[in-house]
């Protein structure tokens, strides 16, 4: 695949970048807001860092709905310096309410953040890439890349395509088909390595040292985490300015139930949420659950039971994550033995009074089966993950049946097929005779 | 014959941008000390005020984490390689 330059955006005179630097979350020091994910002094995770004064002046409400259905109608928000031009068509998905799938849960008001159809390759994905490539562009990279369980890897080959830039995807070598098929297809240079996610992302980390590509999770990682936060943008846009009761978020890295959080806090920091939101958790209940949470949902966290470091640790009650060694799951995408936003997802739970849960591989299948059956909505296997955890939720009573519930699907079941495939039934095969299908239907009839 | 550590990009300017040292050590503790005393100020970037390897640093023995060995106490020879990486993130 050959490289081509991409001459840098003409400098827009209205536009400048609203974040400041990168820093450290564990010991606060400040780096530029360049490729570099890692503090020097503590080896703690890199975070943009925004001015929210200046973002305050400019982003309201009036602002974002005058603009184009995409993520990036929250751009000051996101860290991209100058106008993206790259990956424009990215999110604002559509916020289903799932009527049916709620009086199967028992509960009255349930919505679906669909990103089964996030453009272009049918995964939440899709938004992280979206900030990691334009960033990549403005520092300069040619070759984009990426560590991944499936769905990253879809989306770095998918938008690198589009933009005519060299891409390398490292997968492990099992993956289910179609997130290789997926990735295959645009033409990016493929790596299956013979061990899990975490020893390819091991590997990643000292490609990226040497190569100085930008891997998208790895080096431009503090960039490209910050695109989930449209996720929680538009949930709260499209609940109408307030945020739900409930949140149910599955956890692989634990990163994205991260960003939801954040996502909620700075639309309430800037005051862009209805009266009820503007003040924080404002219910006596809430407040009941979760004194000192600025925001009154609840963010729970869903795993696979094969491998959920994240959940075993907040049963303990502890935050010292135990990796997990072999993780043994169908759920792929979430089997992240050594999560590195582990830490943070258990304190985003517990800030918010959110609950950590797993469940079965049988219960993701059923969780699969369900919302299709219900919503007509395929989701892959963390999205069974999602609904299965909903459901024990709802029926442990931590989810009240007058308490309002959105669930985040993060990817189409197209990828996953092998999860459910045999376990839908068979299509039931007639001779073409009219009196073959009466037959067939009296049966059905009784 | 010692054990070869790999140094992460972060913490090369410490080692006069090697990304491979030697050091002595019959466990990963004592390699860490050995680290120490040939490059001083390492150890503070690794281990917290209580002398344990911080949150986010990974030590790998062999390609093994040594979290499924016995942590700070497993025992190196010569000849093996330790590799110390930064946390993990999803994709």
């Amino acid at each position: 695949m050959t490289t081509h330059t991409i001459a840098a955006p003409p400098p827009d005179k209205t536009r400048r970048a609203f974040f400041t630097a990168l820093k450290c979350r564990e010991c606060a020091r400040e780096y530029p807001a360049q490729a570099v994910h890692v503090c020097e002094f503590c080896f703690g995770p890199l975070e943009v860092a925004y001015d929210y004064d200046a973002i305050g002046k400019v982003l309201t409400r009036a602002r974002i709905q005058s603009r184009p259905t995409t993520m990036w109608r929250y751009k000051e928000l996101l860290p991209v310096a100058g106008e993206p031009t790259l990956a424009t068509h990215v999110g604002f998905t559509p916020l289903v309410r799932a009527d049916r799938l709620a009086k199967r849960l028992g509960l009255r008001e349930v919505w679906v953040k669909n990103d089964t159809v996030n453009h272009p390759t049918l995964s939440f994905k899709d938004r992280v890439v979206a900030v990691a490539l334009n960033r990549a562009i403005e520092l300069g990279f040619d070759t984009i890349a990426c560590a991944s369980t499936g769905n990253l890897a879809n989306s770095v080959a998918a938008n690198a395509a589009s933009a005519g830039l060299r891409s390398y995807v490292f997968i492990p070598a099992d993956l289910e088909s179609g997130k290789v098929l997926g990735s295959l297809v645009f033409g990016t240079n493929v790596v299956g390595i013979t061990g899990s996610y975490d020893e390819v992302n091991r590997l990643c980390a000292e490609i990226a040292g040497k190569y100085g590509w930008a891997f998208v999770n790895v080096n431009i990682r503090p960039f490209y985490a910050e695109g989930s936060k449209a996720m929680g943008f538009e949930i709260a846009e499209q609940l109408g300015w307030r945020l739900p009761d409930h949140i149910v978020v599955p956890m692989a890295g634990g990163s994205l139930i991260t960003k939801i959080h954040k996502s909620f806090l700075e639309f309430q920091k800037l005051g862009l949420l209805n009266d009820h939101d503007r003040d924080g958790a404002s219910s006596a209940q809430s407040k009941i659950q979760n004194p000192k949470s600025k925001i009154h949902t609840r963010i729970h966290g869903a795993q696979a039971e094969g491998c959920a470091p994240i959940i075993n640790a907040f049963k303990a009650g502890t935050d010292l994550i135990r990796p997990v060694n072999k993780p043994n799951t169908i759920v792929k995408s979430l089997a992240i033995g050594n999560p590195a936003d582990g830490f943070y997802s258990i304190q985003t739970m517990k800030q918010t009074g959110g609950v950590g849960e797993f469940v079965n591989d049988a219960e993701v299948v059923e969780g699969i089966r369900l919302l299709a059956e219900t919503e007509g909505i395929f989701a892959e296997t963390a999205g069974g993950v999602t609904v299965g955890v909903a459901k024990k939720l709802a029926q442990q009573g931590v989810i009240k049946r007058d308490e309002s519930l959105v669930l985040c699907i993060t990817g189409h079941g197209l990828k996953t097929q092998e999860a459910v495939a045999g376990k839908c039934g068979a299509p039931r095969v007639i001779a073409p005779r009219l009196k073959d299908f009466d037959a067939l239907y009296e049966q059905d009839k009784m | 014959m010692a054990t070869n550590v790999r140094i992460p990009t972060p913490l090369r300017k410490l080692t006069a941008n090697n990304d491979t040292v030697a050091a002595n050590g019959a466990n990963v503790q004592e390699i860490l000390a050995d680290l120490e005393r040939q490059f001083p100020g390492i150890k503070e970037r690794l281990c917290d005020e209580q002398g344990s390897l911080r949150r986010f640093v990974n030590v790998y023995l062999n390609d093994e984490d040594i979290r499924f060995m016995q942590g700070e106490k497993t025992r190196v020879k010569d000849g093996d390689e330790l590799s110390i990486i930064p946390s993990i993130a999803g994709g």
